[in-house]
């Protein structure tokens, strides 16, 4: 295999790229996209992805509905975001073109497969004529028209594939025309295709073929005069690789099984976006992972439950559909004081939603979608390398306190990617975990005796002497017998509550990108981060007093969070549901947040943030701290 | 290995009081449980029940075991969890008709059709006992209840025949009141590898008394129930009548009528249930009902044990997990 071609035209250096690949969703897009991606961080930039995609598998062809987009930045310097306007759009047909062209911006580059525009293609988008012919189009944007399909033909001619598996190549086609482009190197693809594609040579062959001829296109078309070029990014020195964040979560579970010397079972049902995680760690066996697809949500963390039971760590994962149907044995797990994880890779709700978009509307679940008094411990990454560090972190908590404990992801960071700083075993926290030696049997064992965390013993089963039975019905303290007691039932709830209250005393306090206090202080959490950091950096450099405090500690928060919420004129909580991190720092703090809301299925944009925050900062400024509106503390 | 204590039922018995309505038939079943458990040799410690919600969920309570008392219906699904990673534990699930059968239903076919190694002990009464009496999935037809005052239209389900549609690998029914046969049928279970389910037939005397009857009396008994032995015909009513495969049903006969030869001779380890599918379907009071090991065929593979054959696999072909080789697998760079 020979190396990458370099070019002779003109490189324009550049401090960022922000493309989108869309098409129809069986042309391959996400592959294009991934591969664009995986190459960029090679070449040492940073990046980051938003996959878009439509829930049904093969949704009509042709149509609007069955468009897949495939969004990444990849940058000179640390970036947090895959960008809000798109510096080079590359569409497949008309319908990929009219649903995505308003995110282009003006001047922007617009490649197009001529191909596939045609009568039969313009009738699926339900246009009425070649959108590419409408003069405002080449007034707008640097349009670029290339017979993607046609000239695919041609570069694997020679492979004898019959025409439907030569047409699937122009996937590559575009590919080594994008990777032109922005000056990427082939060789990672090439790798890529030998090793997927290495049992079928010529469909092997081909792609390759297909690949270099996008690239030639580039550099022989007078259609581009010059190419662009993205340089290394400065980021903390170290061994990266790039990751996703559910598979970030199969990899933080994994570690954390090692450093606590526990094996560990997931129990789990399918269901998009948190399925990745189990395909990730269905690949760990030899780490002694045992995964149980079960029949079911509620025989998913039933299994969970059994395993934890039996002194194996337990971890489930659903969406929040799959959740709901957990409630009932996640208090079931709570009364039994047991370790284990329960991750919900949010999506657009309520019921079915919107399976393959972003929200962030399971905060309320999570924190109260359980009958009775059963608070658990709830955290939240903030970026796709950010779920390794929050898996590890949850089996710390779940096993100190012997509680389940529950992550929030979502799907914007579960099928998003980063560049992630592959950690020394030496950073990474020891987690201890033991269990109670046998007896001779001659006391009765005492299953609900708790240690200075609240906890209970993880007693396992086949140890001799400490026989015990465990169930939903109430606990009587120490014993753990069933008990209708009512001073019991109040000590109980009171212990159990208490016993997830202390974790604060154990998490870090909250830190603040800018001033402890000012005019503004942007409250986010979960899969925002990346918008909210970009949005008030951009906002502290036009001068205004804002600072922002990301949680990845929902329940229970930092300690400090109720002074930081009080040292600043206005609090701004940005969220992707209608406000439910807002309503509890209302309730718990008595402060008057206001909203900055969005459900339609999409992240924030940095620009949107960027403009609500700052109208609320200049409001804010002539304001004092007593005025109307004003934040109080409850401490 | 040090030699084992010689336990007797007392010891497995906890200190909780038991809670269940006098004259009920659980006390039955717990006695023989705690009969039949001194002679398997397995310590204490290595045995847990684990049950659902209902009257005989309560059961684990009443162990010097570990157990655990769940939700509703979901007992398989929790012993399918423990074993998978436990498979040193024996697991017993205790469940009632309204849990294994109703909320619970997929739960227990998919353990069955798994084939984990657990037993089953399934409580059958007819009636929902805990929430007061309404009609249960095996009451039958025309059953008034609180919540049926003109009479069920539901048409009951056979956990046997659901069982061997899931190709159970041990299929047994007994009766609380038939105390020695229950003993011998529970034994029996738990030497079985694989799921074996127990149906015990057994009256709940505030909400459904004497629905099996027929079944439990001694002076009946013999009229309506046949007992199954494996290579034996089937023979009851004091040898006077016996059962006959004709084409593709079941007839009673009398013995005195036809060779013995004619007679159905029961064959539990046949890995075809389609004559175990024809026991399970004889009904009183058709037919007299029959109780023992319906099925029992060895040697086929279990969950638990497959679960951790492929980690055991993974681990011979690829290596113990490393952590460092995992987070640097695919392509990597480095920034100086």
């Amino acid at each position: 295999m020979t190396a990458s071609p370099t070019t002779n035209k003109n490189v324009q250096s550049v401090s960022g790229i922000t493309v989108r690949l869309a098409g129809d969703s069986g042309d391959g897009m996400q592959l294009l996209g991934t591969q664009l991606t995986n190459t960029s961080a090679l070449a040492g930039n940073d990046v980051a992805t938003f996959p878009d995609f439509p829930a049904e598998i093969r949704a009509p062809r042709g149509t609007r509905a069955g468009v897949s987009g495939f969004q990444v930045q990849f940058a000179s310097e640390e970036i947090f975001t895959p960008g809000d306007v798109l510096d080079a759009l590359v569409v497949m047909n008309p319908a990929a073109m009219v649903t995505n062209l308003s995110d282009l911006r003006k001047g922007g580059i617009l490649i197009a497969n001529e191909d596939g525009f045609n009568e039969k293609e313009f009738k699926l988008a339900k246009v009425e004529s070649n959108p590419l012919d409408a003069s405002v189009i080449e007034e707008t944007y640097r349009v670029v028209k290339v017979a993607m399909t046609k000239l695919t033909r041609d570069a694997v001619s020679e492979f004898g594939l019959g025409t439907k598996l030569a047409d699937r190549c122009k996937n590559f086609f575009a590919m080594g025309l994008v990777y032109w482009l922005f000056g990427r190197s082939l060789d990672p693809t090439l790798r890529f295709i030998e090793a997927k594609f290495g049992k079928k040579p010529d469909v092997a062959a081909a792609n390759v073929a297909a690949l270099r001829a996008g690239w030639a296109y580039g550099e022989t078309t007078e259609a581009f005069g010059e190419s662009y070029q993205v340089n290394a990014a400065e980021l903390v020195p170290g061994t990266y690789r790039n990751i996703m964040g559910n598979q970030a979560i199969a990899m933080g579970l994994v570690a954390a099984s090692k450093l606590s010397g526990k094996e560990m079972f997931y129990g789990t049902y399918p269901i998009t976006p948190a399925s990745d995680i189990l395909h990730e760690l269905t690949k760990f066996k030899n780490f002694g992972v045992r995964t149980f697809q079960a029949e079911d949500e509620i025989a998913a963390i039933c299994s969970t439950i059994g395993a934890a039971f039996g002194g194996t760590m337990g971890v489930t994962a659903s969406s929040g559909p799959g959740i709901a149907l957990k409630g009932e044995a996640m208090g079931l797990g709570m009364i039994l004081e047991l370790p284990m994880i329960i991750i919900d890779v949010q999506r657009g709700g309520p019921s079915t939603g919107l399976p393959t978009k972003t929200e962030q509307s399971d905060l309320m679940q999570a924190m109260f979608g359980r009958n009775g008094e059963s608070p658990l411990p709830v955290l939240a990454p903030r970026s796709p390398g950010d779920c390794f560090d929050i898996a590890i972190e949850a089996w710390r908590i779940a096993t100190e306190c012997m509680c389940p404990v529950i992550i929030l992801s979502d799907g914007y960071i579960a099928n998003g990617s980063e560049p992630w700083r592959i950690p020394a075993l030496s950073e990474l926290p020891k987690i201890r975990v033991s269990h109670p030696e046998g007896s001779d049997g001659s006391e009765a064992y005492k299953p609900y005796m708790r240690d200075e965390n609240l906890a209970r013993p993880w007693a396992r089963p086949g140890t001799p002497g400490l026989m015990h039975r465990v169930g939903g019905l109430e606990k009587e303290d120490i014993t753990g017998n069933v008990s209708y007691d009512p001073a019991n039932h109040q000590h109980m709830t009171d212990t159990r509550e208490a016993k997830v209250a202390q974790i604060a005393n154990r998490i870090p306090p909250q830190d603040v990108f800018g001033e402890t206090s000012g005019d503004v202080l942007v409250v986010s959490w979960g899969g925002t981060y990346g918008s909210c950091h970009t949005a008030v950096d951009r906002i502290q450099k036009a001068g205004h007093k804002v600072s922002h405090a990301h949680l990845r500690y929902l329940n229970p928060m930092p300690s400090n969070i109720g002074e930081l919420l009080g040292s600043f004129k206005k609090v701004v909580v940005p969220e992707l549901n209608k406000g439910q991190l807002r309503m509890l720092l209302r309730a718990e703090h008595l402060v008057d947040c206001l909203g900055i809301n969005k459900v339609q299925g999409k992240p924030f944009t940095v620009t949107e943030l960027v403009e609500q925050i700052t109208e609320i900062a200049e409001s804010a400024k002539n304001q004092t701290p007593s005025a109307g509106g004003v934040a109080r503390s409850a401490s | 290995m040090s030699s084992l204590p010689v336990l007797k039922a007392a010891d497995f018995a906890s200190d909780q009081d038991v809670r269940w309505c006098p004259g009920c038939g659980d006390y039955s079943i717990l006695a023989q449980m705690k009969k039949v458990l001194p002679e398997l040799g397995v310590p204490r410690e290595k045995i847990v029940f684990i049950s659902g919600i209902g009257c005989s969920s309560r059961f684990p309570y009443y162990m010097n075991t570990y157990g655990m008392h769940s939700i509703h219906g979901r007992a398989p699904a929790f012993a399918t969890g423990l074993k998978s990673t436990r498979p040193d534990l024996m697991v017993w699930v205790i469940t009632g008709d309204g849990d294994a059968l109703s909320i619970g239903g997929n739960h227990f076919i998919h353990m069955l059709r798994r084939n984990i190694d657990v037993n089953v002990v399934l409580f059958n009464n007819r009636i929902y006992g805990l929430t007061k009496g309404q009609y249960s999935p095996t009451s039958r037809e025309g059953q008034i209840t609180k919540s049926t005052p003109m009479g069920s239209i539901d048409h009951p389900l056979s956990p046997l025949s659901l069982a061997l549609a899931a190709e159970a690998t041990f299929v047994a029914r007994s009766i609380d009141a038939h105390v020695k046969h229950l003993g011998q049928t529970l034994a029996r279970a738990a030497a079985h590898k694989g799921t074996s389910l127990v149906e015990v037939y057994q009256n709940c005397n505030v909400f459904n008394d004497g629905a099996m009857a027929y079944a439990q009396e001694k002076k009946q008994r013999d009229d309506n129930v046949v007992e199954l032995e494996h290579g034996k015909p089937l023979i009851f009513a004091k040898g006077t009548k016996g059962i006959r495969l004709v084409g593709n049903h079941l007839e009673i006969v009398n013995t005195a009528d036809v060779p013995a030869d004619d007679l159905l001779i029961h064959d539990e380890k046949s890995p075809n249930p389609s004559i175990h599918m024809m026991l399970a379907r004889m009904s009183y009071p058709e037919m007299p009902e029959p109780i023992g090991v319906f099925r029992a065929v060895e040697n086929v593979e279990t969950y638990d044990d497959q679960i951790n054959a492929q980690v055991d696999l993974a681990r011979s072909t690829k290596g113990e997990g490393d952590l460092e080789a995992l987070f640097a697998s695919g392509d990597t760079w480095t920034v100086q």
